[in-house]
């Protein structure tokens, strides 16, 4: 199972190289050309017919992840974390730290030994550690060096129904449609782009749209979901089973409202469930290709993940399914010219 | 100089949030066409309009967009929530009216707050008098926009409107290319989209045109109301020539270039230091492999409110400044 595998991957921003590896196995013959540019992105070409106009569907690689900043004399890891992380989800999370996977436990001071205030406080990162069983500084300084990364130690799991839980689902759900998508579609050329450090700031999508230059580009993600019954549904971003999430806004683009409706209509012809990412919170890629060089005309397409940046983020796979349904129905279009 | 303030009136009252510029646009379109040698379209949706001369190629750009509130949800009775477009203050906000792409009318109020202070957009709704889902449905679509709807005043001292920001710096560039006949320098004016949701307009076109020399006009705040922060400018002092924001730090070069223009010319200016905000220029400057940029401004009470006021002989002098600046070789 490629979403297995591909979640499963160590790929905290700027180390993607476990993840690119993967998905270049997995593309390679069935790309007309791919690269690796200077920056770490996965630029691949798919030829088939000619629109007139560049294509660009693009996925981030990169996932949330830990650092390892400096490793004390009782050979704990302090570490500091690599994009957007929850500080209170952190404790007793198994991890793994390094290229070589070694296990560790993110510890803290036990429940009993806490003053009553600190129990009604989250544990400040500074006061938190990575133990990997080490004895002292020289032992650990055998395994690990400062700068190392770590991730969730978490595993794929399918569960109820129709959802899966793992880590790093944003964003290695958009990397698994679009990886389905070079596969499946053959009929239309466009660039297939996968992207290194989004999550630290949307680092690689520029130079990769510097050098694609794109017309249009749709942007795959994993997006915040918060679908508690109890909340007014203004405050509710997206619903699990509802469909692909459209965006219409966020911190980094507003969505081109012709291009956005009509996903819309494609979506409503071919009975594909769909909703608004109703947040303008987070941003993504689109926000560095739509300015790049002289602009370009996006989309966002995500996948409602709930927990997200966490170690147990959880989707369904009936979101998948339809979230692929309206790509490809969305790329189909292009091809025909209607957008 | 006589200028024309019927123009402005209309300006201020035409739509055109960020991202959703094409009624302003368009109207901007056929107000100068027939005054440039070429008008394009970018893909961002930015007007790009050149008067062709021999010297610099120099980029003037003045927001066309407008603060506003993107629906994002329908409740069951009707009532529309919203996230903001730009900066909206949820204080500012409350009880005024807003206007929508379509003409549909609402106005904004809030849920029973406690304390007000604490009081967010997400607390906030728009009531347009649908009395079910459907028939809001009708009028109003998730991603649309709507504006403030306030009237435009007047009297022989200011206007005070909502967006004179920055349809004030529309209505300075358009005045000035009806006025100037036989450029000297290569002019691109641009009428530039998404300025207040962080200049992303201003950076493709700067990028396209690739300007020698870049110009915003633009609206600052104001330091000559009762117990103001501590700010040099003020209503009816001149042309404000920028000197920093936090977007730019003004070339010195161009500065200077606009102060001893004013001096020779006798048109009243002032500095402006300004410790917040941004403009186009920021954009601009940092495009390519660089940019010598400058801002004139116009000084503005209650920016992002629905009541903008400025001077109408601050208007005039900004317009002055630029056409003798743009109508004079520059070297810089």
């Amino acid at each position: 199972m490629l979403l297995k595998e591909l979640t499963e991957a160590s790929g905290v921003s700027g180390n993607e190289k476990e993840v690119r590896d993967l998905i270049i196995s997995e593309i390679k013959d069935y790309v007309d050309s791919y690269k690796i540019d200077r920056i770490g992105n996965i630029i691949a070409y798919k030829k088939g017919k000619d629109i007139g106009k560049k294509l660009m569907v693009t996925a981030h690689m990169d996932e949330v992840g830990l650092m390892i900043k400096d490793i004390d004399n009782d050979g704990f890891l302090k570490f500091m974390t690599v994009g957007g992380i929850d500080k209170r989800i952190l404790v007793s999370k198994p991890v793994l730290v390094g290229k070589d996977k070694l296990p560790g436990v993110i510890g803290a001071k036990p429940i009993h030994l806490q003053k009553p205030d600190e129990r009604t406080k989250a544990l400040n990162i500074e006061e938190l550690y990575i133990d990997i069983g080490a004895r002292s500084k020289e032992e650990a300084e055998k395994y690990v060096s400062v700068g190392d990364y770590a991730i969730f130690d978490s595993e794929y799991i399918e569960f109820g129904e129709e959802l899966i839980k793992a880590k790093a689902l944003d964003n290695r759900v958009g990397c698994s449609l679009l990886i389905k998508l070079i596969r499946e579609v053959t009929d239309i050329s466009f660039y297939a782009v996968f992207t290194v450090m989004e999550e630290v700031g949307l680092v690689g999508a520029g130079p990769a749209a510097f050098e694609v230059n794109p017309d249009y580009a749709i942007i795959l993600e994993g997006t915040l979901c918060y679908d508690m019954p109890k909340l007014d549904t203004h405050l509710i971003p997206t619903y699990l089973n509802k469909g692909p999430a459209i965006s219409l806004i966020d911190r980094t683009t507003i969505y081109n409202k012709d291009l956005r409706n009509k996903i819309v209509e494609i979506a409503e012809k071919n009975n594909i469930p769909y909703q608004f990412r109703k947040t303008s919170m987070g941003g993504n890629d689109s926000g560095k290709i739509h300015t790049t060089r002289e602009g370009s005309i996006t989309a966002t397409i995500s996948v409602p993940c709930r927990y997200i940046h966490s170690p147990a983020s959880v989707m369904s796979k009936k979101d998948y399914d339809n979230t692929y349904a309206l790509l490809k129905e969305v790329l189909s279009q292009f091809k025909k010219e209607e957008l | 100089m006589n200028v024309n303030f019927g123009l402005l009136k209309e300006l201020v009252g035409i739509y055109g949030p960020a991202s959703n510029e094409k009624p302003i646009r368009e109207y901007i379109e056929n107000e100068i066409k027939d005054y440039v040698d070429e008008i394009e379209v970018d893909s961002l949706g930015n007007l790009i309009a050149r008067k062709k001369g021999n010297g610099k190629k120099v980029m003037i750009s003045a927001h066309m967009d407008q603060i506003g509130l993107m629906i994002i949800d329908i409740d069951d009775k009707g009532f529309l929530r919203f996230t903001n477009v730009g900066g909206i203050s949820p204080y500012i906000s409350i009880s005024q009216k807003v206007v929508f792409e379509n003409g549909t009318v609402g106005v904004i109020y809030h849920e029973p707050v406690g304390d007000i202070s604490k009081l967010k957009l997400e607390n906030m709704y728009i009531d347009i008098g649908a009395f079910s889902k459907e028939e809001a449905e009708k009028k109003v679509s998730i991603g649309d926009i709507c504006i403030y709807k306030t009237d435009f005043e007047e009297n022989e001292n200011v206007v005070f409107t909502r967006y004179l920001d920055d349809r004030v710096g529309c209505f300075i560039a358009i005045e000035a290319i009806k006025n100037i006949s036989n450029p000297v320098n290569d002019l691109y004016f641009v009428f530039s989209t998404q300025e207040e949701v962080g200049l992303r307009g201003a950076k493709t076109a700067a990028y396209k045109i690739d300007p020698d020399i870049g110009i915003a006009l633009d609206v600052t705040a104001h330091g000559d109301t009762p117990k103001a922060k501590r700010f040099a400018v003020g209503l009816n002092k001149g042309a404000a020539i920028k000197v920093k924001d936090n977007s730019i730090i003004c070339h010195p070069k161009i500065r200077e270039l606009l102060v001893n223009i004013a001096k020779e010319n006798e048109i009243p200016y002032q500095m402006e230091v300004l410790e917040f905000g941004g403009t186009d220029s920021g954009a601009i400057h940092i495009s390519r492999e660089g940019v010598p940029s400058g801002v004139i401004s116009i000084p503005t009470r209650y920016v992002h409110s629905t009541v903008e006021m400025a001077s109408k002989n601050d208007i005039t002098n900004c317009l002055k400044l630029l056409i003798k600046f743009l109508e004079n070789e520059i070297n810089i």
